[in-house]
């Protein structure tokens, strides 16, 4: 029996472009034949995550959340809509970041279902960020005399929505690309709004970590930030905030490689799928491609 | 697929064959073959295919076991597509030849002969039945679907795939029977599955209170909704939302397993088994409105002023604000008449009648 792919997402009732990076990745994958099925379902839209897994013939189903932290989507919702009823997020053991994955039966289909940990947790994650700032610089050795702010909701409803922030910003300092690398959060200091008085590098990437572009990515922050007095002005890439050029990236999940965070996710719950990730990489990381 | 209809039937044979009439065996005085209008026995290989080629039987077994998806739900809505049921292959056949259409939602499917053991389904909106085909915009790739399902044809997005609100001119000229059934699901995610399992007798229905207790988080408020006078309030949900005008599929869900609701649900092709999340959410919000309680307000209207606040409450529910002519100020919910409303009777905060909402 073949494997099958479902990615969750959330999707919206008011935004027709929410899905649409769910798509795009599906579509990256789908055309790397690695599954013989691969679906999307969402929150929000439909097919529905209580109804997606009667669309899949494959009795062996990898489940990856396209979402960026662990917690509530994760932790309660997307299992009891796909009716994992076994499903404790223990089984996870996870410190908030390193959830890999779980093995479970869907109880309406009789489903094995190998749950994977969200695609904003992944390690690789990382390397989509480093991608995204690639991407809007157009430059791909960016890093030297560059500031990256990774830029994250913040919720005090969930812990990990901060943490998943941090540790990807961590490990990009860590690698000693870029001269200063700072998380910073919309709902919870340190906030995006003073951007520029945590950086001392004129120039400064700024990654928003969302799936989606909308209403915080294309609105809120942007204004926040200064980019702009009104949303629907738009904004230079990059732009002027008090001596600091901010090179504004939009959401993270519309960068092409994030089609390999959900590869990799399905990999380490046992999918095999390393050439099509392989496939991935080159397609969609440029640099990669060319022996970076 | 690649391999001929004769030849998969000589191989099978051995096996038996009983399919929409069609009946071969193989036995020590060789080989039958029978179909309602002719039976024989005793054929060798050379008469089993000289009978076998020049019968439509063998060229419609072909398609049903080696070229239709054949998981149950594809299949089943594939056959259903061309009334197997009720036809029998020749008639369905000299059908299949002029093409025949059937109805999914908004979705006109065309099935037509693609050779003796093919088909070939062409999909469009109904109202694009006769619309010729060089005035739609052609698309071969089933996944397309999605993002033509994504908006209205005034360019509004359409959050709930089963609104009646599919955009028109395009069309599918010349679909497989898998690319087909994906396109369809572009359209109407699980419509098939759901219809299936019910055909089936197995339909898994969830039904309001069952779905509500679940729900947590933000939604976790509208498990309150079964307060005081219960399942009143769930009627008005589905009156609101599950109506025929609104969503095409058909309600199956009610209160809960003992307790039907009082309206319809609606005449679709495929069930709904469950409260959407459009539901959940705009009862959420009902939840929330319902809590306040009532109190007295006064003011004064004309008749004629009530009727047309009446109105204009219908015309934004039934969508047909828009629908009204510009000078036609005999219709209450007319935008002039609206504005005269609003000129006379709020005053500078939009108040009705100059009553503070909160005095």
């Amino acid at each position: 029996m073949e494997q099958a792919l479902v990615i969750a997402a959330h999707g919206s009732h008011l935004n027709a472009e929410s899905s649409t990076p769910t798509f795009t990745h599906a579509d990256t994958i789908r055309a790397t034949g690695a599954f013989g099925e691969v679906r999307e379902s969402f929150w929000k839209e439909e097919p529905h995550f209580r109804e997606v897994l009667r669309t899949v013939d494959a009795d062996e189903v990898y489940l990856v959340p396209l979402f960026i932290s662990e917690g509530y989507f994760t932790e309660q919702v997307i299992p009891r809509e796909f009716r994992l009823d076994e499903w404790d997020p223990e089984l996870w053991d996870s410190d908030g970041t390193s959830a890999s994955h779980a093995t479970l039966t869907a109880e309406d289909t009789g489903q094995t279902v190998h749950y994977c940990g969200p695609v904003g947790t992944h390690d690789s994650m990382s390397d989509v960020i480093v991608q995204r700032a690639k991407s809007v610089t157009d430059d791909p050795d960016v890093g030297e005399g560059f500031g990256l702010a990774v830029v994250g909701h913040g919720t005090e409803r969930n812990e990990n929505s901060a943490k998943a922030i941090e540790y990807h910003a961590d490990r990009i300092a860590g690698m000693d690309r870029f001269d200063e690398v700072k998380a910073l959060f919309m709902d919870e200091d340190p906030e995006v709004d003073d951007v520029t008085e945590f950086f001392e590098s004129e120039d400064v990437v700024v990654v928003p970590q969302f799936i989606a572009d909308g209403y915080h990515t294309q609105e809120d922050i942007p204004e926040d930030m200064g980019l702009c007095e009104d949303y629907r002005d738009g904004w230079g890439v990059p732009e002027t905030v008090e001596g600091h050029r901010i090179w504004y990236a939009g959401a993270v999940g519309t960068e092409p490689l994030m089609a390999d965070v959900v590869l990799e996710r399905a990999a380490d719950a046992g999918a095999d799928v390393s050439a099509a990730i392989e496939q991935v990489r080159g397609e969609t990381d440029g640099a990669s491609a060319t022996g970076d | 697929m690649d391999e001929d209809p004769v030849d998969a039937l000589v191989a099978t044979a051995p096996d038996g064959i009983d399919f929409d009439g069609l009946r071969v065996g193989a036995g020590t005085d060789g080989y039958t073959f029978e179909t309602p209008d002719r039976a024989e026995t005793g054929l060798d290989e050379a008469g089993l295919r000289e009978a076998a080629a020049a019968s439509p039987y063998v060229g419609n077994w072909y398609f049903w076991h080696a070229v239709a998806p054949q998981t149950d739900a594809r299949w089943d809505f594939l056959r259903w597509l061309e009334g197997s049921a009720e036809h029998a292959v020749p008639e369905r056949y000299d059908a299949l030849d002029d093409g025949l259409a059937t109805e999914w939602g908004q979705l006109r499917v065309t099935v037509s002969l693609d050779g003796t053991a093919g088909r070939r389904y062409g999909l469009r909106h109904v109202d694009d039945a006769e619309t010729p085909a060089s005035d739609l915009t052609a698309h071969e790739d089933p996944l397309d679907a999605r993002e033509l399902a994504k908006r209205d044809d005034d360019g509004d997005y359409r959050p709930l795939k089963t609104a009646p609100s599919l955009r028109t001119g395009w069309q599918f000229p010349a679909l497989g029977p898998a690319d087909l059934v994906e396109a369809v699901h572009a359209f109407y995610p699980a419509t098939v599955q759901n219809w299936h399992r019910e055909r089936e007798g197995a339909l898994d229905i969830t039904h309001w209170h069952e779905t509500v207790e679940r729900q947590t988080g933000i939604y976790g408020v509208v498990r309150t909704w079964d307060r005081g006078e219960g399942y009143e309030h769930v009627n008005w949900v589905a009156e609101a939302c599950c109506d025929d005008s609104q969503c095409l599929k058909r309600r199956e869900w009610q209160y809960d397993e003992e307790t039907e609701l009082d309206v319809a649900g609606g005449d679709g092709e495929f069930p709904c088994r469950e409260p959407c999340s459009l539901v959940i959410a705009a009862a959420r919000q009902w939840t929330k409105l319902e809590g306040e309680q009532t109190r007295t307000y006064e003011f004064e209207l004309t008749p004629s002023e009530k009727e047309q606040i009446e109105a204009i409450v219908d015309a934004v529910a039934d969508g047909e604000s828009e629908d009204i002519r510009e000078a036609d100020v005999y219709d209450g919910a007319n935008r002039y008449r609206a504005r005269f409303l609003r000129a006379k009777l709020f005053d500078e905060e939009g108040n009705l009648a100059g009553v503070e909402t909160d005095d």
